[in-house]
């Protein structure tokens, strides 16, 4: 596998300048003869599609919701941050860049994250162009707000809709362009492979969700942006139909994947209520402001009504242990306290996986109007899905799976190893190193869209030419026929157990061994466990149903067979990165204070995975990382 | 709990459809809605029989993808709340739950519960945007946009996008969905150059979908998940009105 970064050259403030002169361009006559699929409509790939469909090429685009406006991006609540320095507080570029590499724990690349920050400021610029509803102050200026323990206010936001209306933004340049006729839209259709035509991406082969028809699409070049693999742990803040399906059926075929095993934990979601939960709903972090997070001292209190439990009797953990940052301490930090708690039993609500998030010093000191104005539609959220009061007793929360910082394995370009297969967003694993920070997967979604593919795939056609594949090609009829094996194996093994009882079996055991702490023995208990119920999955799964109609089941079976796979993957990963770093915490690697514990020496490089075939354990490659302009740094939350 | 559930259960848009009535044991008051049809679904598979389909994704009240009429009421009975987001502790034990899809012409049902609700994109592609090419935006601080329309701007775009207003309305009628948008882009400095153009468009486009005329019954607005206001169909009465008579007098066809 060639794993070159294709960094340009010179410093780093002027390598993206640099390049996007020295790459080749698609003159304005000739787009029309270049076919691009784009599979994803969320911030990423919609914007990708837009943008790409105004420059003349002909588009397709595909999602497997009804409307391209549902994709996952809508879900995102706090915001958006770009380094404008509107609020004159210091920001800058620079300091932008650089709170994104420390924040991935020195685990990203330089050029691409420098890149993802000079890029932040055209953003807003372009969202308030389209007429995304920023919130601003009184003189009509654009507000800001600081976000995730960040020094400066460079954090923009639509109410606690950010995503939403950053959505319907790019789905509103992707409507315009789908109404002009330059995108033609494939809702609920789902990426089920890759096609590869002498070693290039040249298509892809769908199933319509609603016929159930597989058909094969043809192009110059493929850009994947599918979003996060989260659902692997079965509950998680992802919506239902997230998916590693995509990106696995192309690293099957010889992409590379990144870092699977940085995945990061969201310290304020609602706890589980029982077994019938299907998903975990995220809490802004902005609640960590004014509430203060505690546990019993004593596990005997536990069951107690948190109210009656006297002051002396609590144990505010986190400004216990960290009392310059308190209940601000960065995420992965937080979310491990919680389980730490919970693990000596002294967890709280059903199920005692629960620490409380308590607002009653705010509502003393400010009252409860003001914590009303900041919190009000989340504590109406929490009282809907829990039937409690947060004014008047304290909130439960407990960690949950949130964002995945691996992915598809990139260049500067943003193009995997696989010539012609671009990967965007969330997808890709380029920015965020071992763990991001808030407010930047809206950022790096709408960065790759609107501003880098456009520029890098030009290249890439110009090299390739128009007219650079066979649409006749055997390898598309090969590929659709494998697709249609697959179904119908599914379908035909007719056991006793639905996909869904695998999906959060296989969720239990990567929360428990390859969750929020991690451990060479709880990892090759996981390397053991999947392979097992893989193979239980293959002889006793039961697909009701037909293949050609609208079938949930189907879909849902396709892809946890993939998860099935991946999460092996994931834990291979893990096992291999013997140090703590970001959100990846070995517990061998810890500070005497518990904090993760880095090796530079060992592990500065992003571990890439080739497949190997069936039942072979991938095989690892190094991308070494090399920071020309920063030093390693140890942080420190203390 | 233990429940009853009258499930609408159509193969595809041809077939004639009809309820089927199941029932449910051991769900949990603290389930959503849709974990307990999860758990309909489990105990069907168990016995070979197909599941009911219904849309879902996000399952936090923002995507718009769930659209179910839940004893004659869309999203249910709960104010200002999404089917995803509404909990079984607003039923009682022993309670009979009649669930069907959304019925409007313009949203053919494609199966079950699950509709066709493309007639709403075709209604953005024809006008719900403001034109601004990549790459070609102004400072954005450069658009100075007063609180009072920014905020009246993400009351109207705080839509999103499920049709249960649609549902709802004995018309069929898309007015405040429409109303929506267009208050929304038409508010914001930002959208005025191609305000007239706008509603126009959409406003022909939802005809020709075949959704109904809107007579004020104001259903639409109560069973809104995010209460959106009637106010804004005035709006887009009054924008409309003006641009009606502006390509009139120019004699534009637009
Ligand atoms: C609850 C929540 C809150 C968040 N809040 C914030 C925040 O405040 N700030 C922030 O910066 N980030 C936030 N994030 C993270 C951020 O929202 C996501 O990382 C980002 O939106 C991902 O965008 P994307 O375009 O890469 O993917 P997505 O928006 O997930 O889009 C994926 C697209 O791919 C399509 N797709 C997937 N698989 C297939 C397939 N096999 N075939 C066809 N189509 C497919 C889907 O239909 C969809 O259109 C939040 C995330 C969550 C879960
Ligand atoms: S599932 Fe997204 S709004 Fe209900």
């Amino acid at each position: 596998m060639k794993l070159d970064p294709n960094i340009p050259e010179g410093p780093l403030p002027q390598k993206w300048d640099n390049h996007k002169f020295d790459i080749k361009l698609v003159n304005p006559a000739n787009r029309r003869k270049y076919n691009i699929i784009v599979v994803g409509s969320g911030l990423a790939g919609g914007a990708a599609a837009a943008t790409l469909g105004e420059l003349g090429y002909n588009v397709s685009c595909f999602c497997y919701q009804d409307s391209p406006r549902r994709a996952h991006s809508i879900a995102a609540q706090g915001g958006i941050n770009a380094a404008k320095n509107y609020q004159n507080d210091g920001d800058s570029i620079y300091r932008l860049f650089y709170d994104t590499i420390k924040g991935g724990d020195f685990r990203s690349r330089e050029a691409n994250v420098y890149r993802l920050a000079q890029l932040s400021v055209n953003i807003i610029d372009q969202c308030a162009a389209q007429g995304v509803p920023f919130a601003r102050e009184y003189g009509g200026l654009l507000a800001n707000r600081s976000f995730g323990g960040a020094q400066v206010s460079r954090t923009f936001y639509a109410r606690g809709q950010t995503g939403q209306q950053l959505l319907l933004g790019a789905y509103s340049a992707l409507s315009r362009q789908i109404g002009l006729g330059q995108v033609k839209m494939y809702n609920r259709h789902e990426m089920l492979d890759l096609v590869l035509i002498d070693g290039h991406a040249k298509g892809i082969i769908t199933r319509n969700l609603v016929t159930g028809e597989i058909s094969k699409h043809t192009a110059d070049a493929v850009i994947l942006a599918t979003g996060g693999f989260g659902n692997a742990f079965f509950l998680s803040t992802n919506a239902q139909g997230c998916n590693v399906t995509a990106a696995y059926r192309a690293y099957k075929r010889g992409a590379g994947f990144a870092n699977p095993c940085f995945t990061q934990i969201h310290p304020t979601c609602i706890p589980q209520h029982g077994d019938q939960q299907s998903k975990l709903t995220l809490m802004s972090e902005s609640l960590r402001n004014d509430g203060r997070v505690w546990v019993p001292k004593r596990k005997e209190d536990c069951p107690k009504d948190p109210r009656d439990i006297p002051e002396g009797d609590r144990d505010y953990y986190l400004e216990r242990k960290y009392p310059s940052f308190g209940n601000l301490a960065p995420r992965d930090i937080s979310s491990r306290s919680a389980k730490e708690v919970c693990d000596e039993g002294r967890g709280v609500g059903p199920g005692t996986r629960g620490v409380y998030l308590d607002f009653s010093d705010a509502i003393k000191r400010l009252g409860r109007h003001v914590i009303e104005e900041r919190y009000g539609n989340l504590f109406d959220m929490y009282e809907s899905i829990t039937g409690e009061n947060a004014y008047e007793r304290p909130m439960r929360i407990y960690p949950a799976l949130h964002y995945t910082m691996g992915g598809l394995w990139v260049d500067y370009n943003l193009m995997s190893n696989i010539p012609g297969l671009f990967v965007l967003g969330e997808a890709n694993f380029s920015d965020h190193g071992a763990n991001r920070l808030g407010a930047s997967a809206l950022m790096q979604g709408l960065a790759d869209g609107y501003f880098v593919i456009s520029h890098t795939v030009a290249n890439y056609l110009a090299e390739v030419g128009a007219g650079s594949y066979d649409p006749a090609d055997t390898a598309f009829a090969q590929t659709e026929a494998q697709v249609r094996n697959q179904i119908d194996h599914l379908l035909s093994i007719k056991g006793a157990r639905s996909p869904r009882s695998f999906h959060q079996e296989l969720g239990k055991i990567l929360w428990e061994h390859c969750g929020m702490a991690r451990s060479k023995e709880s990892l090759k208990t996981a390397l053991e466990l999947i392979p097992a119920l893989r193979k239980e999955f293959w002889e006793d799964v039961r697909v009701v149903g037909q293949a050609k109609d609208f079938n949930q089941e189907l879909e849902r079976a396709g892809r946890v067979a993939d998860f099935l796979e991946f999460a092996e993957m994931m834990c291979h990963d893990a096992l291999d990165r013997d140090e703590s770093c970001g959100a990846h915490f070995r517990t061998e690697h810890q500070t005497e204070e518990g904090e993760a514990k880095r090796n530079d020496k060992k592990y500065a490089y992003v571990a890439v995975w080739e497949y190997q075939g069936e039942d072979q354990p991938p095989k690892l490659h190094k991308e070494p990382l090399s920071y020309e302009e920063v030093d390693f740094a140890t942080r420190s939350y203390k | 709990m233990k429940l009853t559930l009258k499930i609408w259960r159509q193969a595809n848009t041809e077939d004639q459809g009809r309820f089927i009535s199941y029932s449910v044991d051991d769900v949990s008051s603290d389930s959503s809605f849709l974990e307990m049809l999860d758990l309909l679904n489990e105990q069907l598979v168990a016995k070979g029989e197909e599941p009911v389909a219904f849309d879902h994704d996000c399952r936090e009240g923002i995507c718009g993808m769930c659209s179910l009429r839940i004893n004659g009421l869309a999203h249910g009975p709960e104010r200002a709340t999404t089917v995803c987001q509404l909990h079984m502790r607003s039923f009682q034990d022993g309670d009979t739950i009649t669930i069907e899809p959304w019925r409007a012409a313009p949203f053919p049902v494609v199966k079950d519960l699950v509709v066709d609700r493309s007639s709403f994109d075709a209604i953005i592609q024809s006008g719900g945007f403001i034109t601004a090419r990549t790459g070609s935006a102004q400072d954005a601080n450069s658009i100075l946009v007063p609180k009072c329309d920014a905020d009246t701007a993400m009351d109207a775009a705080a839509c999103i996008g499920c049709g249960a207003c649609v549902a709802a309305c004995k018309n069929a009628s898309a007015m405040l969905f429409v109303a929506a948008k267009a208050a929304h882009l038409n508010t914001l400095p930002q959208g005025q150059a191609e305000k007239d153009r706008r509603v126009l468009k959409m406003v022909s486009t939802m005809d020709e979908a075949g959704f109904g005329n809107c007579t004020n019954y104001g259903e639409c607005e109560a069973v809104c998940p995010k209460e959106i206001s009637l106010d804004f169909i005035a709006k887009l009465n009054r924008d409309y009105g003006k641009a009606s008579i502006k390509a009139f007098l120019s004699g534009s066809d637009e």
